[in-house]
């Protein structure tokens, strides 16, 4: 790359070409505050937080976007640098609703950060301010435009990298809005409700449906019995909201907190997940051998079974017919544990804790209450989790360890990486090559690194016996999106996985929100993937048909993966979506 | 109310073939949204949801933004317009010759805001830019004739003029 010499702040340095201003800052520990920036997804000078004195232009540039060239002078903290973002943040507050003391995003929001930083101690402006309802009828995110600073980073997110496009800005001057079309409710637009909007939101404009009410009910209330499961990537961030470094593994913190909030049995969902890849690796073996549709697609991320519903209708027999593996813990824990431990299924309230806004959404689809009853009841994003432990006081940093509960916590390295974009194939690949050959693979060579990483669009040629099973794993709906495009054109998979987030469940529209000024310069999806690879490694037991507690299960009621029993319970079906309801 | 079409029903007409022949025609254009938009908007009167999603459809842009772009721009609206379309041109020129005035008038005597049609259905009432006959300021436009040099005063006698016809 061609380098240039510039200067900032009588600093000189010398930075790639193809910087920007403000990427160049950053290379200089020079710190430049940003609103509507965010690293390779909105960056489009709009809000003028960044603004800088440049030597030769007429007036101050937005350091985001201006691009360093030889010879450049750039000024960072000059009276009227600092003059004009006062002045710019002081109107954005000018109509923002300051009620920051009842706002969920206090502590993490950007805007208050900046506010705090520039030393803002009085606002002296009146904006002009229209009370706009909430648009909570979405049972996984609320939208409450009265908080917006219209940065545009969800607008970016939902409409360039998730492809899904619902929001956007409508309107224009003081009334200008990011709302769906027609100002339609979330929920009645095709929204996946992946939540990228909210991890994106500086403020606390986009959040999630907040149920931890429901769940301390459910808690206080002696009539029952309330069990909770953790998803792999719980495990891998709730430690982020307590100060620790990203990618801390806190399993044995989390569920020490889980076990004082009062939960009876605290059971580990990626129990379920080697429950999933029996099942899954059992109809992607029956396809293949009587010619049954194919690729078969993944369906764990109930954000892509939304986005499939809506966009791609033809591809739903596509889609395994497996539960997501929460949903099926709630089913087996409705069913077969209330049996075997005699407990009235009726009285037993499934928590599921999940890096996910549209598991929220997925619990309500009446066709998952196999047993009569909702398989999951409640389920709770990594961010409530949190705020139940802090609201609880307890102090999740001295927590002493404590393990998943007996017999469904013991669960194997194949159901922890579901947590990670390729996770689902790895582990599927992992159990599959075992039942097609019969042959044992030794444990260090079980790891399929084609189908890890960041790429968009991963594919693999894998050889099992004499068959050489293609596929492809796809994680962000944009990529998704390529990806069928390019099946669709006549590219043959054997198999395919989707995750609807960028990174997988790691990057889950549920886990803990990282700002901008992190997020801009840290990979997220990788940092908290390699934690899951670690505690992969770190398991006895790494691949799912090795399980004990999903053998026992199989041999005490299910017989076989595939079994009516099985189907009954563990499988579930689709239906087209249409994607702007008429309403009169 | 025959007028007052509302969506799907009546929507099955030929004008939702004419339409595909505007989506097609702009189909590979860089920039099709607004040029579509226009001649769509010149085929129904307005813009209502069926005839988005089929641009949407058609263009590949999601409907959101569609909806975006036409609540940003005033010409392009999404209510249905009158048989007569008043349009008082608030340019520079009009604007300092009285044409607020004029508008205030003709709120009051059809009882409807700007962007609002008569319940009968007959009138609309716009506001406009230059309509570029600054020399008849302040100018009145109704559907395709202009009026110029107006008054308060004949504000009633044009009304009356479309109102039995």
């Amino acid at each position: 790359m061609e380098m240039v010499n510039i200067t900032i702040d009588t600093r000189k340095i010398r930075v790639p070409k193809n910087y920007t201003v403000l990427e160049a800052a950053k290379y200089a520990n020079i710190k430049i505050p940003t609103l509507c920036y965010l690293k390779g997804i909105n960056e489009i000078g709009a809000c003028r937080m960044c603004v800088v004195e440049i030597k030769g232009a007429k007036s101050l540039q937005a350091a985001c976007v201006y691009p360093v060239s030889e010879g450049l002078e750039i000024y960072t903290q000059t009276p009227a640098v600092r003059e004009s973002r006062r002045v710019t943040l002081e109107l954005i507050l000018s109509n923002h609703d300051r009620k920051c003391l009842t706002c969920t995003r206090s502590r993490t929001c950007e805007l208050q950060k900046l506010a705090e930083e520039l030393n803002i101690n009085d606002i002296h402006f009146d904006g002009e301010t229209y009370k706009l309802p909430l648009d909570d009828f979405s049972p996984s995110i609320v939208r409450d435009p009265n908080k917006c600073v219209l940065c545009r980073r969800c607008v970016s997110m939902c409409k360039n990298v998730q492809e899904v496009g619902v929001i956007d800005t409508t309107e224009r001057g003081f009334k200008t809005i990011v709302s769906s079309a027609f100002n339609k409710s979330l929920n009645e637009v095709p929204c996946t409700m992946c939540g990228q909007c909210i991890t994106v939101c500086p403020v606390g404009a986009l959040r999630e449906k907040d149920d931890t009410d429901k769940v301390w009910q459910a808690l206080a209330d002696n009539d029952k019995y309330v069990i909770v499961q953790t998803a792999p990537a719980v495990r891998v961030a709730l430690g982020e909201e307590f100060g620790m470094p990203i990618g801390s593994r806190v399993t044995s913190k989390m569920v020490a907190a889980l076990r004082r909030l009062g939960f009876k049995k605290v059971f580990d969902t990626d129990t379920a997940a080697d429950l999933t890849i029996m099942e899954e690796v059992n109809e992607l073996i029956d396809r293949i051998k009587n010619g049954g549709k194919l690729p078969l697609i993944t369906s764990c991320s109930p954000g892509w079974i939304k986005f499939c519903e809506h966009n791609y209708p033809e591809f739903l027999d596509n889609l395994s017919t497996c539960k997501s593996p929460h949903e099926m813990f709630g089913a087996v824990l409705k069913s077969y544990y209330a049996e075997k431990e005699g407990i009235d299924p009726s009285k037993i309230f499934v928590v599921s804790i999940m890096p996910c806004t549209a598991k929220k959404f997925e619990a309500q689809r009446p066709e998952l209450s196999s047993t009569g009853y909702p398989d999951v009841d409640v389920v709770l994003t990594t961010r409530e989790l949190a705020r139940m432990i802090r609201e609880a006081a307890i102090d999740f940093n001295n927590l002493p360890e404590r393990y998943f509960d007996d017999p469904m916590g013991e669960a194997s390295g194949a159901g922890v990486i579901f947590g990670a974009t390729g996770g689902v194939m790895e582990a599927a690949l992992r159990t599959a090559t075992e039942l097609i050959t019969g042959k044992k693979v030794p444990d260090d060579s079980i790891e399929y690194n084609e189908v890890r990483g960041t790429k968009g669009v991963k594919e693999a040629s894998i050889r099992i016996g004499a068959l050489t099973l293609k596929a492809a794993v796809a994680h962000g709906l944009g990529n998704a999106r390529k990806l069928l495009e390019r099946i669709k054109a006549g590219e043959q998979y054997h198999f395919v996985e989707i995750m609807a987030c960028p990174g997988g469940c790691v990057n889950g529209g549920g886990q803990p929100i990282q700002p901008s000024e992190v997020r801009s310069w840290i990979d997220l999806r990788s940092e908290r993937a390699k934690a899951i690879y670690d505690e992969d490694r770190s398991m006895h037991v790494r691949k799912s048909h090795e399980n004990p507690a999903v053998k026992k299960m199989y041999n005490e009621y299910f017989e076989k993966p595939g079994s009516e029993k099985a189907h009954e319970l563990l499988h579930t079906h689709y239906h087209a979506r249409d994607n702007y309801p008429e309403t009169k | 109310m025959s007028e007052k079409c509302c969506c799907c029903a009546t929507m099955k007409d030929e004008r939702m073939d004419k339409l595909d022949e505007i989506i097609n025609k702009h189909r590979n254009e860089k920039g099709a949204l607004i040029p579509v938009l226009h001649e769509a908007q010149e085929l129904f009167g307005y813009l209502p949801m069926e005839v988005q999603k089929k641009i949407s459809e058609g263009l590949n842009v999601p409907l959101t933004e569609i909806y975006g772009v036409i609540t940003f721009y005033t010409q392009f609206s999404l209510q249905p317009k009158g048989k007569y379309k008043i349009q008082v041109c608030l340019g520079t020129a009009c604007y300092v010759k009285g044409s607020g005035q004029i508008l205030d008038k003709l709120k009051e005597k059809l009882g409807i805001n700007v962007g609002e049609v008569t319940g009968d259905g007959k009138f609309s009432l716009e506001a406009c830019r230059c309509v570029g006959a600054c020399g008849l300021a302040p100018v009145v436009m109704i559907n395709e004739d202009v009026y110029g040099r107006l008054t308060v005063d004949d504000v009633e006698d044009i009304i009356n003029k479309y109102k039995d016809k």
